[in-house]
């Protein structure tokens, strides 16, 4: 999904593969464009680590329900942690992604690659926020 | 040319002299030079970076943390005692780039991050997820 104006012909499964292979292949990013102000690549960075970090929290959130509710019922809890710990592996995964894609984009002269991550993520946060409190409502309750 | 006691010159008058050799004044628009001691981000921008990386390091060993206690969760066999370790390697992985990022955050211009180690930083997350994961039932 790197360019937005390619054909749709060749798929979203192809353009993931290319942008797998930019990530390894830093003299092809650097091929690119023209090299941005260093302060705009450093404003990336870090918006890629504040994913990264999001991604982390997601992460240490998974493993903390699994350890700290031993009283929930099992099923719940195991579903519970494994959603957070595969929406951090995606959320790390779509934080590598973005960086390029933006990275690209400045090189380019671009505008900055849209997303509707964010808006799925503090959805999906809101949601387990809410299943939590229950969990824990039911706790004190029984 | 801004001597000791030039008015422009933003440093303290009581300074004996600067130590560079470089005469030039410490507010000559003059963007495209490297280095000098007061060519400097007025952003502060690289110090932001490194600070992100630090707090992201930080992040990276709770995370750690908690991904080894949960491969110990289930027993200390020597499967969850390989997952554990292997765990604390991931957060030593992300300490060693996050270590080579700031190093290079020093500079008064740093290079941009190389998708190498965005995606050794990104690679690092998954492999607490893997490794933490790994013997959860």
């Amino acid at each position: 999904m790197i360019d937005a104006n390619r054909t749709p012909t060749r798929g979203r499964l192809a353009s993931a593969v290319a942008d797998v292979r930019l990530w390894f292949a830093p003299e092809r990013l650097r091929a690119e464009g023209e090299t941005p102000d260093y302060r705009f690549s450093l404003a990336n960075e870090r918006t890629f680590l504040a994913w990264l970090r999001t991604a982390m929290a997601l992460v240490g959130g998974g493993f903390a329900v699994d350890q700290f509710l031993p009283d929930t019922n099992s099923a719940l809890r195991l579903a519970a942690a494994l959603t957070l710990l595969a929406g951090g592996a995606v959320c790390a995964v779509r934080a590598l992604n973005h960086w390029v894609r933006c990275e690209l984009a400045m090189r380019r002269g671009e505008d900055l690659p849209v997303s509707r991550f964010p808006v799925v993520l503090g959805l999906a946060v809101g949601v387990i926020a809410l299943v939590m409190v229950g969990l824990v409502a039911v706790r004190w309750g029984g | 040319m801004a001597g000791p006691d030039s008015p422009t010159g933003p440093q303290d008058p009581e300074r004996p002299d600067p130590q560079s050799p470089d005469p030039q004044s410490p507010e000559s628009p003059d963007p495209g030079s490297e280095g000098g001691p007061w060519k400097r981000d007025p952003g502060l921008q690289p110090e932001r970076t490194r600070l992100a990386w630090r707090r992201t390091t930080l992040a990276c060993a709770v995370a750690a943390s908690l991904a080894a206690r949960q491969a110990l969760h289930n027993g200390t066999g020597p499967v969850s005692v390989l997952c554990a370790a292997l765990a604390a390697l991931a957060w030593l992985g992300f300490l060693g780039v996050a270590g080579r990022r700031i190093r290079a955050m020093s500079a008064p211009r740093p290079p941009a991050l190389s998708p190498r180690a965005a995606a050794a930083a990104a690679g690092c997350t998954l492999a607490l997820v893997a490794f933490g994961a790994a013997l959860t039932r």
